[in-house]
C-alpha cells in the first residue's frame, strides 16, 4: 500500500535518491515543479512508468493537492 | 489524482511507492522553491517586507505605534510566540487610544495570502480591492511579511 508522506519526508527521500514524479498535465509542470521532479502526466503513467522509472528505487508521486 | 497514480505504480511492479498528499500547493505554501517558467517571476513571498514591525496582543498600543513610526512604518503585524498572525494594525488602528491593548485595537483575522502568488496577481487584487497592504503568511499561518501596494507596483 502506498505510504503517505509530508514535505519533510519527501525531502529526506529525494536526498536519499528517491524518484520524484509530478502527475499533473505537462503545462502545469512547465510552470512550476518541485526541484528534481520529472513529469509523467497521469494519462501516460502506464506507458511511461516502466521506461522512465526504475522499479527497484523508491518513487514519490504528487499533484497539486490531494485532488 | 496522486492516490490513483500511487496505486497504479504499485500494480505496475514498483516496490516502494510514496504519495505526497500535500502536493505542489503544500510545498509552495510553505515558501519552498520550485523550478519552471514561473519560478523566476516575482512572487508575493519574495517581495513582502519581512522587516515589518511586529507586536504581541498584550502590548500597549501607544508603545507599538511609537516603535513602528520610529522605524518608518505606518503598520504593525500582531503575532504570537510562534509567529502566527493574529491581527493587523494599520495607520487607522495605530491612531486609536494609545493606552488600550493591541488586542482591543487591532483588526482581527486579516485576510492573508500565500507566498507563491505571483506579484502581478497581487497587484491586480490590491488595485481592485483598494488595499494598501496585505499580510503574507505560510499555510500554517506564520508571518512571511507585509506586502505593500508599492512593492508590487499597484
Amino acid at each position: 500500500m502506498p505510504a503517505e508522506i509530508d514535505r519533510n519526508e519527501l525531502r529526506r527521500l529525494v536526498e536519499a535518491g528517491a524518484q520524484l514524479v509530478e502527475v499533473l498535465p505537462e503545462e502545469e509542470y512547465a510552470e512550476d515543479h518541485l526541484p528534481k521532479a520529472i513529469s509523467i502526466p497521469l494519462g501516460r503513467l502506464d506507458d511511461e512508468a516502466s521506461t522512465t522509472l526504475d522499479t527497484n528505487r523508491p518513487v514519490i508521486v504528487y499533484c497539486w493537492d490531494i485532488a | 489524482m496522486s492516490p490513483r497514480a500511487a496505486w497504479r505504480l504499485e500494480s505496475l511492479g514498483f516496490g516502494e511507492v510514496y504519495e505526497y498528499r500535500g502536493g505542489k500547493l503544500d510545498w509552495m505554501a510553505a515558501g519552498l522553491p520550485t523550478e519552471g517558467t514561473n519560478a523566476k517571476r516575482p512572487r508575493a513571498g519574495s517581495l513582502a517586507r519581512a522587516d515589518v514591525p511586529t507586536c504581541r496582543l498584550d502590548e500597549r498600543l501607544g508603545d507599538v505605534r511609537d516603535r513602528a513610526r520610529e522605524q518608518g512604518w505606518d503598520a504593525a503585524v500582531v503575532i504570537n510566540s510562534e509567529r502566527v498572525v493574529l491581527g493587523l494594525l494599520r495607520a487607522k488602528e495605530l491612531d486609536l487610544d494609545p493606552d488600550q491593548q493591541v488586542s482591543q485595537a487591532m483588526r482581527p483575522a486579516p485576510s492573508t495570502f500565500r507566498p507563491y502568488v505571483l506579484a502581478e496577481e497581487m497587484a491586480a487584487y490590491m488595485r481592485d480591492h483598494e488595499r494598501v497592504s496585505v499580510v503574507i503568511t505560510t499555510s500554517d499561518g506564520r508571518l512571511v511579511g507585509l506586502l505593500r501596494k508599492e512593492d508590487v507596483g499597484a
